[in-house]
């Protein structure tokens, strides 16, 4: 019995010392994501220009309710880009990142102070790297902006600590409705304040889909699959509201796995719906393994296949399966399209681009990001001031304010924002594929345009 | 777990006993009910199914014969990597985390081969020849990796407690996915198309079956023949038995333990070897990547069919493939659950923990050497 006892008193600081340590992590982990976040950072921000305006007079502005950021004499305005950079989403990352850094070098410094956007951020295409990313930008209250993130997934995680911090977030590639609104006036559950994107609303592509699929094709009945990817899932969703909405019925909506292969599986549960349609916005390599095994699943040799801006790239359109299927993503006809602010033309950009990189982007969202940085230095320009010490003065809430009333003509068309920060300019087109030796995007033809109106 | 039935109990008090004997039931009665509720889910599931299918909604019967054909196919490659677990397991009691990564480097080598075949025109000239050619590099490069993986990382470690070699076979296992990520890069090689004679599907006694997935379940068969004979009735095959029966015993009769460890690995890797051409022909898409869920599915498929049984590792291959490939449709379908296709994976899963509830060493039952069983 006494053995007995002694190990039960054991059992229980066991348990006690486990309860302890899966406590204490969690704690500090806490402690260290609000730091920066919420509690430091405006505190900080606030000081500084107090100092100033102690020392040098009171012609000064004071911050408003989010802070201000004041760069020193010599120093530079700090921005930050944050992009999928590595991994198998890169390929949409790097061009972004690239434009952003001649963006800056295009649009020259402010009031004297040189931009700089620092050692480019990974947002590994998840949310765990939008949020270990966004931490360590919001650590230091010197960063006025992020142009970011590549993934819908990754905005979710960072945009929340970029909005407590202040700072305002620029994405030139998210497309997630749940980010923004319903475009009905509701904010998404994910929209926070400070949040603007270039990109178009996933709402407007999925409407673009539904209404060719329906009106163009003449489909009645349609599937749609996702792979639980916010970006795809939300965009799949768009895609079924719309499609029944218009009178035609989804007869399967169903997910995939990330680094699933055999899609025998899911394809024969889609062929139970006998749907005429098919509309898979995923990525590769799912897509390539959706399109090879398909020919084995009886009942769905003649269906339309419709993908989207994921698969629209070179390596998918390799496959000869990919023969005869349909595109949709955003335009990709910028053309002569010029940016008023720094006065490039996309052509004229392109070209900068091969020059400097030696290859041409991997993928369209180059332009978005363009515009979305010149977006953000232009109104960086408007709100700074220089104060009597010679430092530059940001306020945060005024820049914002000034986003927010963004106007002007971009490579992308023309931006404005809405109030949930849709900016871009909700262009979509849709493009058949009908000859898979014709990979260069730019030479697949388009067979519908749509043009989403915001507000 | 044996050993800790068979000491004999110490004397208890009565109402203590009286309390062990509450609690038992109480957890017997908690596994029964999963029992109980997982029989109750899946008869009803088949009900619907087939009252489904009788009524003509759902499936057709080819749609359901190409399901189950594809899911034979991928559980015939699942069986083929499960060995791999099971050999090494048997004869060294510790999981082989890296041959998954043994497995993504023959299909990695298999298709630089592939492609070079497919750029001379052998692989549409004589497509047997380039399919035979591809299989014995991905053998041999899957086999030398498997060597090599056991001489320079589980020899040294050799009568090191069985958590170590664990822990060092996942370290390996990272290591060889991002060496071959560093040489191969990162994205994703296809292979070239399957050759025109196995493109089409064939009809065999009425039933039409993809001929790619034919060829991968007719392979399969022969490798597992091979293997068996090679097990059962050479002398190398042999002293692996022995080995695994007891380490020190065969030593002692004069078998050459170490050799034949580097045997197991040998051809455990040779049968991964044959399940990279298999996946070539399946599925195509390969990167540095490819290794990790194939592997966790395998090693499941081993577990599932009782770990360090040979034959236990291929039925529960075969299993796990139509458990997570018809599975869902079969049984969740039934119920009336949209969207199941994406619950694959939590089907094959939940499978496992069904099987080994109601039998805890697996289908085929756990084979273990002496060491283990004291």
């Amino acid at each position: 019995m006494k053995s007995k006892r002694g190990l039960r008193l054991l059992a229980i600081f066991g348990v006690l010392a486990l309860i302890l340590a899966a406590c204490s992590p969690a704690e500090e982990g806490g402690d260290t994501t609000e730091a920066p976040g919420t509690t430091e950072a405006p505190t900080d921000t606030t000081e500084a220009p107090e100092m100033t305006t102690t020392t040098e007079g009171m012609e000064d502005p004071e911050p408003g309710p989010l802070g201000a950021v004041v760069v020193a004499p010599g120093d530079s305005i700090q921005i930050r880009s944050l992009q999928a950079i590595s991994g198998p989403v890169a390929f949409l990352g790097v061009p972004i990142q690239r434009a952003t850094m001649l963006a800056i070098q295009d649009y020259g410094p402010i009031e004297g102070f040189e931009v700089d956007m620092g050692t480019g951020l990974d947002d590994l295409c998840s949310a765990e790297g939008g949020q270990a990313a966004a931490q360590t930008i919001v650590s230091d209250e010197q960063v006025v902006g992020v142009i970011g993130t590549s993934c819908s997934g990754a905005a979710q995680a960072a945009s929340p600590l970029v909005s407590d911090a202040g700072m305002v977030m620029i994405s030139p590639a998210n497309t997630s409705p749940s980010l923004t609104s319903d475009l009905q006036g509701t904010a998404g559950d994910n929209y926070r304040e400070g949040y603007y994107r270039t990109a178009h609303n996933d709402l407007f592509q999925g409407q673009a889909v539904a209404e060719f699929a329906f009106n163009d094709l003449g489909l009645t009945s349609m599937a749609a699959i996702h792979d639980g990817d916010p970006y795809t899932q939300g965009l799949a969703k768009a895609f079924s509201d719309a499609f029944e909405e218009l009178g035609g019925t989804i007869t399967t909506f169903v997910g995939v796995n990330k680094g699933d292969t055999d899609m025998t599986p899911v394809l024969s549960e889609v062929s139970q719906g006998s749907p005429e349609g098919i509309y898979f916005p995923i990525f590769q390599p799912e897509g390539d393994f959706i399109v090879q095994q398909i020919g084995g699943v009886s009942g769905l040799g003649d269906v339309t296949l419709i993908g989207a801006d994921g698969l629209f790239v070179t390596d998918f359109l390799g496959l000869p399966e990919t023969e005869g299927m349909y595109f949709s993503g955003p335009s990709l006809d910028f053309g002569e399209n010029a940016n008023e602010l720094t006065g490039v033309a996309a052509s004229a950009f392109l070209e900068t681009y091969e020059s400097e990189f030696g290859e041409a982007p991997s993928s369209a969202f180059w332009a978005h990001g363009y515009d979305a940085t010149t977006m953000l230095l232009q109104a960086i320009a408007d709100v700074a001031m220089v104060q009597s010490d010679g430092s530059l003065f940001i306020d945060r809430q005024a820049l914002r304010d000034r986003i927010n009333a963004t106007a002007f003509a971009g490579m992308i068309g023309d931006l404005t924002c809405d109030e949930f920060g849709d900016c871009g300019s909700q262009e979509i087109q849709i493009n058949l594929h009908e000859d898979s030796s014709v990979t260069d995007l730019s030479q697949i033809p388009v067979v519908f345009t749509y043009k989403g109106e915001v507000g | 777990m044996t050993a800790i039935d068979e000491r004999p109990a110490p004397p208890e008090a009565p109402e203590e006993r009286e309390r062990k004997a509450l609690r038992i039931s109480w957890i017997d009665l908690f596994l029964w009910g999963i029992r109980i509720a997982a029989i109750i889910v899946i008869v009803f599931g088949l009900f619907g199914s087939i009252s489904k299918f009788v009524a003509g909604e759902g499936l057709t019967a080819q749609g359901w014969r190409d399901l189950i054909v594809s899911s034979l196919a991928q559980g015939a490659m699942y069986g083929l990597l499960a060995l791999g677990y099971s050999m090494v397991y048997g004869v060294l009691g510790f999981i082989n985390f890296a041959h998954g990564e043994v497995f993504m480097s023959g299909t990695m080598v298999g298709f630089i081969a592939a492609n070079w075949l497919f750029e001379n025109g052998v692989w549409t000239s004589n497509p047997f020849l380039a399919m035979f050619l591809v299989l014995i590099v991905a053998m041999i490069t899957s086999t030398l990796v498997a060597v090599l993986v056991e001489r320079i990382a589980y020899k040294p470690l050799r009568g090191a407690p069985r958590l170590i070699p664990l822990i060092t076979s996942i370290g390996m296992s990272f290591f060889l996915q991002y060496t071959f990520g560093g040489l191969f890069g990162v994205g994703f090689n296809t292979y070239p198309p399957p050759p025109e004679v196995i493109a089409g599907s064939v009809n065999i006694f009425g039933i039409d079956v993809r001929s790619t997935q034919l060829t991968v379940i007719i392979i399969a068969i022969l490798s597992m023949i091979g293997l068996w004979y090679f097990v059962t009735r050479t002398r190398s095959g042999r002293a692996m038995r022995a080995v695994a029966e007891d380490k020190e015993i065969a030593g002692l009769m004069g078998i050459n333990v170490d050799r034949t460890i580097v045997l197991v690995f040998a051809v455990g890797g040779a049968m991964a070897g044959v399940a990279a051409m298999m996946w070539s022909l399946l599925f195509r898409s390969v990167n540095f990547f490819a290794g990790f869920l194939p592997g966790v599915k395998a090693f499941t498929a081993a577990v599932l069919g009782g770990i360090g049984n040979i034959a236990g590792a291929m039925g529960g291959g075969v299993l796990l493939g139509l458990f997570e490939g018809v599975g869902p449709l079969l049984i969740l379908g039934g119920l009336g659950i949209p969207g199941v296709s994406q619950l694959k994976d939590a089907v094959a899963f939940i499978a496992l923990v069904l099987v080994l509830i109601f039998r805890p060493s697996g289908l085929f039952g756990e084979r273990l050497g002496s060491e283990d069983r004291v």
